[in-house]
């Protein structure tokens, strides 16, 4: 025996008409992925292989494949799982939530380099122990692989 | 249910319907994602804290160079390249499985789901290979002043900086014999390993090509635990995935959505396997890319 038949409050949701361009939309979402990722594949192996010991211009790179990543984020939640759809209301329950991460990762990231620094300048044997020091660094431009 | 109507103008909030036009069970999965996304982020910026506190941490591409049946040949990130692909196309098989459902085509849902839960258990495999990969193989790491053959454990890894010729010649002096063999036996097939170990020591360090030979100390101790941890825990959702996938596939096949008139369980299942994809974004970026 169906809700309906019972007299009890039923859930009502209403649907979107399922429309033919889903499926150029789906696929578009897939190159718009695939073309992401190979630029973020090619960036982390120019990273790996430059070898910059400037540490802003690696920061920055770093910095412009964590944005790519957050687009194909955006990419994966928005189309393939239909959030961009919903109402906003609903959305906003499950977004604001989320915003604690950005408090959490840059509290944690800031807690871990304090540290670091802390223990550098305390702790000699650290220092020694982890400081890439510049005579064991592998040549510039040639990968050494670990074998 | 299923009423097409306009969505704008609708007074969500005036009683008799879903307020958030949602079915409830798909609303509460969208929670249950919420929530695993601070475990995924938890267990994600712990590893970033450790990894800044750290004057020194190896570089991806210089551990995850193999591929399978490429023997020794050095190609960073190709295979874990492939392995997001295979995830990747997952993700739009399962896409156009929820399509079909919204359409009602019993045949299409089955036809998609089959391939996602292929897809599913590809990427299974490639992470059970990779795994084993790095559980196996040895590398020679410098410890305590002498040579020892290291793999990648929860406890160790030889994943350290690269260790300079004369440093490398010392400690040479100090390593067992049954190193020295195994480094001679890597570059040179002529002898067995047997017969190698039975040399004397100083035979077998003559025999050792200190240039060729690439020797790192002992990695970071936490890379090993975050690593197998993490992309463990994500292996786990992806075997769930595949379990729930199933599931569904079975009940699609036997004509349970076709009777109860919707298709509302792909969607929510989807739903769920569109988060693992998502967080293997984030797991390839911290681990992989940069």
């Amino acid at each position: 025996m169906s809700a309906e038949q019972q007299n009890l409050p039923v859930e009502v949701t209403l649907h979107h008409a399922p429309s033919v361009n889903m499926v150029k939309r789906i696929w578009k979402t897939f190159w718009i992925l695939l073309i992401i990722t190979i630029v973020e594949l090619g960036l982390s192996l120019l990273l790996h292989k430059l070898d910059l010991p400037d540490n802003t211009k690696r920061l920055a790179m770093k910095g412009v494949i964590i944005i790519l990543s957050l687009a194909k984020a955006y990419f994966i939640v928005s189309i393939f799982m239909h959030l961009g759809d919903e109402l906003n209301q609903m959305i906003l329950t499950i977004l604001i939530p989320l915003m604690l991460l950005v408090w959490v990762i840059i509290s944690f990231t800031i807690d871990g380099s304090s540290y670091k620094y802390m223990r550098n300048r305390y702790d000699r044997t650290f220092n020694t122990k982890t400081m890439n020091l510049p005579q064991t660094k592998a040549p510039k431009g040639k990968t050494v692989p670990l074998k | 249910m299923a009423t097409t109507a306009t969505v704008h103008q609708t007074k969500w909030w005036s009683g008799g319907k879903s307020p958030f036009n949602v079915e409830y069970g798909k609303l509460m999965m969208w929670y249950f994602l919420m929530s695993d996304t601070f475990t995924f982020g938890a267990l994600l910026v712990s590893y970033g804290a450790i990894r800044f506190s750290q004057n020194y941490w190896p570089n991806p591409g210089d551990i995850f160079y193999t591929f399978p049946g490429a023997g020794e040949a050095n190609l960073p990130l190709a295979f874990v390249s492939l392995m997001t692909f295979i995830l990747i196309m997952s993700s739009v098989t399962m896409v156009l499985a929820v399509y079909e459902g919204h359409r009602g085509n019993k045949k299409g849902v089955a036809k998609w789901l089959t391939w996602t839960i292929i897809g599913g258990l590809a990427f299974l495999f490639c992470q059970a290979w990779e795994w084993t990969h790095l559980l196996t193989g040895e590398h020679p790491a410098l410890v305590n002043g002498h040579i020892q053959m290291l793999s990648q454990t929860i406890s160790h890894n030889p994943w350290g900086k690269l260790v300079e010729g004369s440093a490398v010649t010392d400690a040479l002096k100090n390593t067992s014999p049954d190193v020295l063999a195994k480094l001679v036996y890597e570059h040179d097939h002529t002898m067995s390993l047997a017969q190698l170990t039975a040399l004397p020591h100083d035979q077998l360090a003559k025999m050792i090509n200190v240039s060729e030979l690439h020797v790192h100390e002992a990695g970071p101790i936490a890379f090993g635990g975050f690593f197998y941890g993490i992309t463990g825990f994500h292996g786990f959702h992806v075997f769930s995935g595949v379990v729930i996938n199933s599931i569904v596939l079975v009940m699609t096949n036997k004509g349970v959505f076709e009777r109860r008139g919707h298709y509302l369980m792909i969607e929510k299942v989807g739903l769920y396997w569109h988060f693992v994809d998502l967080v293997w974004v984030f797991v390839f970026l911290c681990f992989y890319l940069i």
